[in-house]
């Protein structure tokens, strides 16, 4: 090995320690006893391990954090899936048909996947409001369609443009209908397409902080971001809480990206929520 | 090559969707315009006339936060674009070990941006906080770390450079690792020093993944809402606030649905501009991943 290697582990070190630092203090946090987190003596390593934070956070105000966990799941389930049904249908009608309005459509979704949620929180609050759909699952999903579909119909489209037409125009040929093709050909054919938009929208939502909090507003309803941020916020500063309820966040985020990213190539893996 | 003369069915397969881009963008967005020309019901440039026409008054919130954003974005990008490159360069030196750096290195990207946030601000709690116990500890001063404007920004902007700088070092990576490996050799056959190498091919040859990197990093800089809303809230007195959080500030704590729909009309605007610009970027890189 070169002498000038060495420079090389070096920095990269410290640029792997910092990048983990933030997350793995939080980690060491949550293992720490109340008393030694509010206390003025620093130490690095919990002196007493425990896991008191972590029971604390599934067992307080009668186990309302399952609730979250599940209202997140059933959130991120129905976006997933709904949005996965309107963008593969459209991504393919612009991807396989020449018609009218076809470059205006798709300049469309190229637009709209670039809009943050805050372009569109303030008339959809209102509008979500006036239908009394706020602090519903609908209000939510509705919302965060608007911000998956673009970007799904963008990828979709990608992966569908790359079946060659021939394949289609022999399905047809053999008396295959239009939907036929579509449902028994091209989505199989496409299904590393279909993983890629699943895991980015479930991710998406999961991960969806702002929306949840501002629409969701009663206990019951919240999904877990809006549970860590209740923990820790202008009116309360439940760190150790926050720490336990983060990593029970994180986990399955972390594994689904690593498992993924080993299932399919990683140029579409990175668009951050 | 398209199939030609059913485009009938073509509208079938987009309808649902267009429906529901109608309703759940297109009309909201229609609704933000309108309100931000709508000044105790009546139609009026009023909230326009108050953001622009007061832009250079001593006190124009407008005009701050105008200008934190830029530096926000400015400063983000470069710190981001630097970090990253140098990263990717590095990692791309190495065999031994690579994965597990590369993995390490990733984590502030995967890990949700909202955790990211409220770890540092963690870190920096005046009190119990990592940052002031370790100053402590060696017995300096402790710091105030969200007091003081300038700090406060400088702050934020590295917990968003922390998060974003994994994505740009993943973008270099894949564009290093498709640059020809033959390129190199004749170089070296020729007598050229690592650092010509560098200059002459690497860096050119990264320009179009560069060009792509850039143009995200950008949007998702100034689309960024969580770090600032977690870790600063905008403060101290508005000084860490850019268009994106002060919208939502002006909306949900001061009520102001009419100056925040203005604000999002600037917001539109500036991604419709970027949009135009970003699809000549596009054109000319042809074949680099466009939609990450």
């Amino acid at each position: 090995m070169r002498k000038s290697n060495k420079w090389v582990h070096i920095l990269l070190g410290i640029a792997s320690f910092v990048s983990v630092f933030p997350i793995l203090w939080l980690l060491l946090t949550s293992f720490k006893p109340v008393s030694e987190i509010y206390s003025d003596t620093f130490r690095i390593l919990p002196k007493a391990f425990t896991i008191e934070n972590y029971v604390d956070v599934f067992t307080r105000s009668g186990g309302v954090f399952w609730t979250w966990f599940l209202n997140s799941v059933i959130i991120s389930i129905l976006t997933t899936v709904i949005g996965l049904i309107l963008s593969t249908t459209a991504a393919y009608a612009i991807s396989r048909f020449r018609f009218r309005g076809r470059k205006g459509i798709t300049m469309s979704f190229l637009l709209t996947q670039m809009f943050p949620g805050i372009l569109l929180i303030v008339p959809l609050y209102i509008m979500i409001d006036q239908l009394g759909l706020l602090n519903t699952y609908v209000g939510v999903v509705f919302a965060y369609l608007a911000i998956t579909v673009p970007f799904c119909v963008m990828v979709l489209k990608n992966f569908f443009d790359a079946i060659p037409i021939e394949i289609e125009e022999a399905a047809r040929m053999d008396g295959c209908s239009q939907l036929g093709i579509f449902w028994r050909m091209v989505l199989p054919l496409s299904l590393p397409g279909l993983a890629i938009t699943a895991f980015y929208s479930f991710l998406t939502t999961w991960n969806e902080f702002i929306i949840a909090v501002t629409f969701l507003k009663s206990h019951d309803m919240y999904t877990l971001p809006v549970g860590l941020h209740h923990f820790v916020n202008q009116f309360s500063t439940q760190y150790h809480l926050m720490a336990a309820a983060a990593m029970i966040i994180t986990v399955p985020t972390l594994l689904l990206f690593f498992f993924a990213q080993r299932l399919v190539s990683n140029r579409y893996f990175y668009k951050k929520g | 090559m398209k199939l030609k003369g059913s485009a009938w069915i073509a509208w079938i397969f987009l309808l649902p969707s267009l429906l529901t881009i109608g309703l759940v963008i297109f009309y909201p967005l229609a609704k933000e315009i309108r309100y931000s020309f709508t000044d105790q019901g009546q139609i009026s440039f009023q909230h326009y006339i108050e953001l622009f026409g007061s832009f250079f008054s001593s006190n124009s919130v407008f005009r701050d936060v105008m200008f934190q954003t830029v530096a926000w974005t400015v400063i983000n990008l470069f710190l981001q674009f630097t970090i990253g490159l140098v990263l990717a360069l590095l990692l791309h030196r190495i065999r031994k070990g690579r994965t597990i750096y590369q993995t390490l290195l990733m984590i502030p990207w995967v890990v949700p941006s909202f955790v990211g946030a409220y770890a540092w601000l963690w870190l920096v709690h005046d009190r119990f906080g990592f940052m002031n116990q370790a100053l402590h500890k060696v017995r300096l001063p402790i710091f105030h770390w969200l007091d003081d404007g300038t700090i406060t920004m400088l702050l934020v902007i590295m917990v968003n450079v922390w998060i974003g700088v994994p994505f740009m070092m993943i973008t270099f990576l894949s564009g290093l690792r498709s640059i020809p490996t033959s390129l190199y050799e004749a170089a070296r056959i020729e007598g050229a020093s690592s650092w010509q190498q560098l200059t002459h091919i690497t860096l050119p040859l990264l320009r179009p993944v560069a060009a792509t990197a850039t143009a995200l990093g950008m949007i998702w800089t100034f689309n960024m809402f969580n770090v600032i809303y977690i870790v600063s809230s905008g403060g101290p007195a508005n000084s860490t606030e850019t268009l994106i959080t002060y919208t939502y500030q002006e909306a949900f704590q001061n009520g102001n649905i009419g100056v925040a729909s203005t604000y999002g009309v600037v917001i539109l605007s500036f991604l419709i501009a970027f949009t135009l610009y970003y699809q000549r970027v596009l054109k000319a890189n042809q074949n680099e991943g466009m939609y990450y």
